[in-house]
């Protein structure tokens, strides 16, 4: 972390930037709230550590179309670099007000998972040199092993910097092994009625309180189709199953190949629903039927629902597809 | 005098239909006395990739137990690559509702030209039969409608 | 005080939903919210904090106020029966049984929600205390004691056994009935007994034991001084709200776990052959609340933000003698996805420490 403080303050120094998106503390040792410090301001309270899970990146479509303003500088880690990179493609981000700073990462500590790993109160959490994390509940102290705990995106994280001014190299740390079309793969080999069975349960948890769609760097119209009473589909409760689905199949396919898997969805859901089922299952099949795509991997290249090729698979195909 | 009313399942179907073929295909079905089954609603389209999954959604929703989707044949489209596009879509769409649980047989697609009046009356019957042996859409509706 | 002296709490859950419909905390796809018991559902009352809190069995998330059906010339109005069916919600905490008050003190004003009030009569609250806050906590800020919840029936998990006393006129009846229906039905051990010597002493053990822990919490002493009418225009001009609502991301998580959170809007539903008017929850964080004719009043996310904390902390008191808007559950405090919440803008509109 000091690393990253002498690089905001040089780059203060030299009129580089005047502002930095990152992350504050907050009331507990786990809170991390995105923040921007000024040069006036200063970095009081900022932090990064396990605990900065949030993608700043969506954040830049406000603080970059600032008028008179200086240049922002924005902290990144590995995956959220492919939702910026996705942004400047969509021209929803100025660049050239923007300077991005790479960050180390080994993967973000999901507090929910601590609390549920030592099953009692969490008064605190600490962080040590090494894997372990102490934790203060009511019964003393306890250790949980960061790895055990990390959020889902984490655990299947393969990614490095795509884009950046300028990056703070760490040591290399070893990848997790988990398969990310694991769980997509387990779900396409149980029958329709068990898979119908398992998306009810998990989608008729939804609030619709729509935070995974604002925390959505790829959701990023000004007006939402569910917001907007013009669409007849506007809705603020699901009333009925059927709302359920819509709202999570058309949000699902509205961002194909453009989303990131940068895995916000599922970590910002307050019911957690595995929401990343949903857009992996469309990323594993863009990548069988039209060929391996990262979104976010480029600025440039067409995302495979804006392209398309003469001897396209026919629709048809699903029908012969696996499941019992 | 008693009206016996039948106890058959008819199934309703939406038939999303390009206007610069498959429309005028199913007119040609009409002119030439090609008969099938009167349960599909057609809408017309200016090209198959007008369709949004939203349309294919909301048809499901309001009462359809099937949705096929009918536009040019790959390399015919009016607008060239329209059809292309919504190639992909579909297959994107389809493959979700049947990760979803929900019947991969209620939903198609299907190429129909203007010349192919003859195809589109096979065609509809034969997604006809294979929606009515599935019953009735209880997976993906809205209960407010059936009321 | 009884206690009931079944193996098994599924018996006394089999003989209340018995006698009348039964929410209780459920587990469903790994979270707690309350719904209804039909017998083969997973019941967590151990869990502290259900995922949504149980305004729901009185002011739903969503309900039909009213159908217009076209028949012809002819349209049909149909509305919900006033003749509800009884229902008793089970395992509210002490946090969400001081909510209902709340609500109340909206709902139940003059004008009187019909469709709110329908619910409040029919429905019975039994409370159970809590064996250990979370770190969130802070319900006793406003004076609630979460060893002794209210309710018409309150209840006591101590030792693995479930203690039970009443505490309205209606609780008393209530439990009169269930003590026959358990005498009918279950067998002979499972039955509310009257508690004696011993088990009130553990009782009270376990009352204390939270009692410690609470004092222990981060936020025991949250300072709301300065939090009134008085003040009204000084919070509301506080240059801070920029600052607390930039990272806001203007989603309702926040609204809707919130069991205070009281902002409805009213929806038609086009059913193709007829209008479903239904209500649902609102959040006055979304860009759409209070959107009118002529715009909206509150054009960004700072006005959207600053509503919802003047409003619990400011308007609400300022209304009804003093009384805050929240109860200190602490579900905006776990749920927030960039975690900002009301202690936060407490401390930081508030007097400082010193």
């Amino acid at each position: 972390m000091q690393r990253i403080i002498d690089k905001i303050q040089e780059l203060f120094a030299n009129d580089t930037v005047d502002r930095v998106l990152g992350w504050k503390t907050g009331e507990f040792s786990w809170e991390r709230t995105p923040h921007v410090f000024t040069k006036e301001g200063g970095l009081d309270g900022f932090v990064y550590d396990d605990f900065c899970g949030a993608n700043l990146s969506k954040y830049l479509i406000d603080e970059s179309a600032k008028k008179d303003a200086g240049k922002v500088l924005v902290l990144l880690k590995p995956c959220d670099t492919y939702s910026y990179n996705q942004l400047i493609k969509e021209h929803r981000v100025k660049p050239e007000n923007i300077y991005v700073l790479a960050i180390p990462c080994r993967g973000k500590v999901n507090v929910d998972a601590v609390k549920a790993a030592v099953g009692t109160t969490v008064l605190a959490v600490e962080e040590t040199e090494g894997d372990d994390l102490k934790v203060k509940t009511f019964r003393g102290e306890k250790i949980v092993n960061r790895n055990d705990v990390l959020f889902e995106k984490c655990q299947v994280c393969q990614k490095t910097h795509q884009v950046y001014d300028e990056i703070i190299e760490a040591e290399p740390y070893e990848r997790p092994k988990k398969d990310r079309f694991a769980e997509v793969e387990a779900l396409e080999a149980l029958s329709p009625e068990e898979r119908y069975e398992f998306w009810r349960t998990q989608l008729s948890k939804c609030i619709r309180c729509n935070a995974c769609r604002n925390v959505c760097p790829a959701c990023n119209c000004r007006t939402c189709v569910f917001d907007n009473a013009k669409s007849g589909v506007a809705t603020k409760a699901n009333t009925d199953d059927f709302e359920e689905n819509m709202f999570h199949i058309i949000r699902a396919f509205h961002v194909a190949g453009r989303c990131t898997d940068c895995g916000e969805c599922s970590r910002v859901c307050p019911q957690n629903i595995p929401l990343h089922l949903l857009n992996r299952k469309y990323i594993k099949d863009m990548n069988t039927y039209y060929g391996e795509y990262q979104a976010g991997e480029d600025a440039e290249t067409r995302g495979p629902l804006t392209n398309f090729t003469k001897e396209d698979v026919e629709p048809s195909i699903v029908y012969g597809k696996g499941g019992k | 005098m008693q009206v016996e009313e039948s106890k058959e399942f008819k199934p309703t179907i939406v038939a999303f239909c390009c206007n610069w073929c498959s429309y005028a295909g199913a007119d040609l079905a009409g002119s030439s006395r090609i008969s099938y089954p009167a349960d599909v609603k057609i809408v017309r389209v200016p090209c198959s990739c007008r369709v949004n999954p939203l349309f294919i959604l909301r048809a499901f929703e309001r009462g359809a137990d099937g949705v096929i989707l009918c536009g040019c044949h790959p390399g015919d489209c009016h607008y060239s690559t329209g059809n292309y596009y919504a190639r992909r879509r579909m297959t994107m769409l389809f493959s979700m509702l049947d990760y979803m649980g929900i019947e991969r047989e209620r939903t198609r697609v299907e190429w129909v030209s203007a010349a192919e009046g003859a195809k589109f009356a096979a065609t509809m019957k034969d997604f006809i039969e294979t929606v009515t042996k599935l019953g009735e859409n209880r997976k993906l509706r809205d209960l407010r409608c059936k009321e | 005080m009884l206690k009931f002296t079944g193996n098994e709490l599924t018996t006394l859950y089999s003989a209340i939903s018995g006698l009348r419909k039964l929410y209780l905390p459920i587990e469903k796809g790994g979270e707690v919210s309350y719904g209804p018991y039909t017998g083969t559902e997973t019941v967590r009352l151990d869990v502290l904090k259900t995922v949504k809190s149980a305004k729901d069995a009185f002011f739903p998330q969503s309900e039909f106020l009213m159908k217009f059906k076209a028949e012809g010339k002819n349209i049909t109005l149909e509305t919900p029966s006033e003749e509800m069916e009884d229902f008793v919600v089970m395992g509210v905490r002490a946090c969400d049984a001081r909510s209902f008050d709340i609500l109340d003190s909206v709902y139940l004003a003059k004008p009187v929600d019909s469709y709110y009030k329908t619910r409040r009569d029919h429905g019975l609250v039994i409370t159970h205390a809590c064996n250990e806050p979370a770190a969130t906590c802070f319900c006793t800020v406003f004076g609630i004691d979460p060893a002794k919840p209210a309710g018409d029936i309150s209840t006591w998990t101590a030792d693995g056994t479930l203690y039970w006393e009443a505490n309205t006129e209606k609780g008393k009846a209530f439990t009169e009935e269930l003590e026959k229906a358990l005498a009918e039905k279950a067998a002979e051990e499972a039955k509310l007994a009257e508690a004696t010597e011993e088990d009130i002493a553990k009782v009270e053990a376990e009352q204390a034991a939270v009692t410690e822990m609470v004092k222990q919490l981060p936020f025991a002493n949250l300072d709301l001084t300065g939090f009134d009418a008085e003040h009204m225009m000084e919070k509301f001009n506080d240059p801070q709200w920029k600052e607390l609502s930039r990272a806001c991301l203007g989603c309702g998580t926040c609204t809707y776990v919130c069991p205070t959170c009281q902002c409805y809007d009213i929806r038609d539903y086009d059913t193709g052959h007829g209008v479903q008017r239904i209500r649902c929850w609102d959040s006055c964080m979304y860009s759409d609340f209070t959107l009118m004719a002529g715009g909206n009043s509150r054009k960004t996310q700072v006005e959207r933000f600053r509503q919802r904390f003047m409003h619990k902390l400011i308007y609400h008191p300022s209304n009804h003698e003093g009384t805050y808007s929240c109860v200190g559950c602490g579900r905006c405090l776990d749920k927030c996805p960039i975690q900002m919440n009301i202690v936060k803008v407490i401390k930081a509109l508030g007097v400082k420490e010193s």
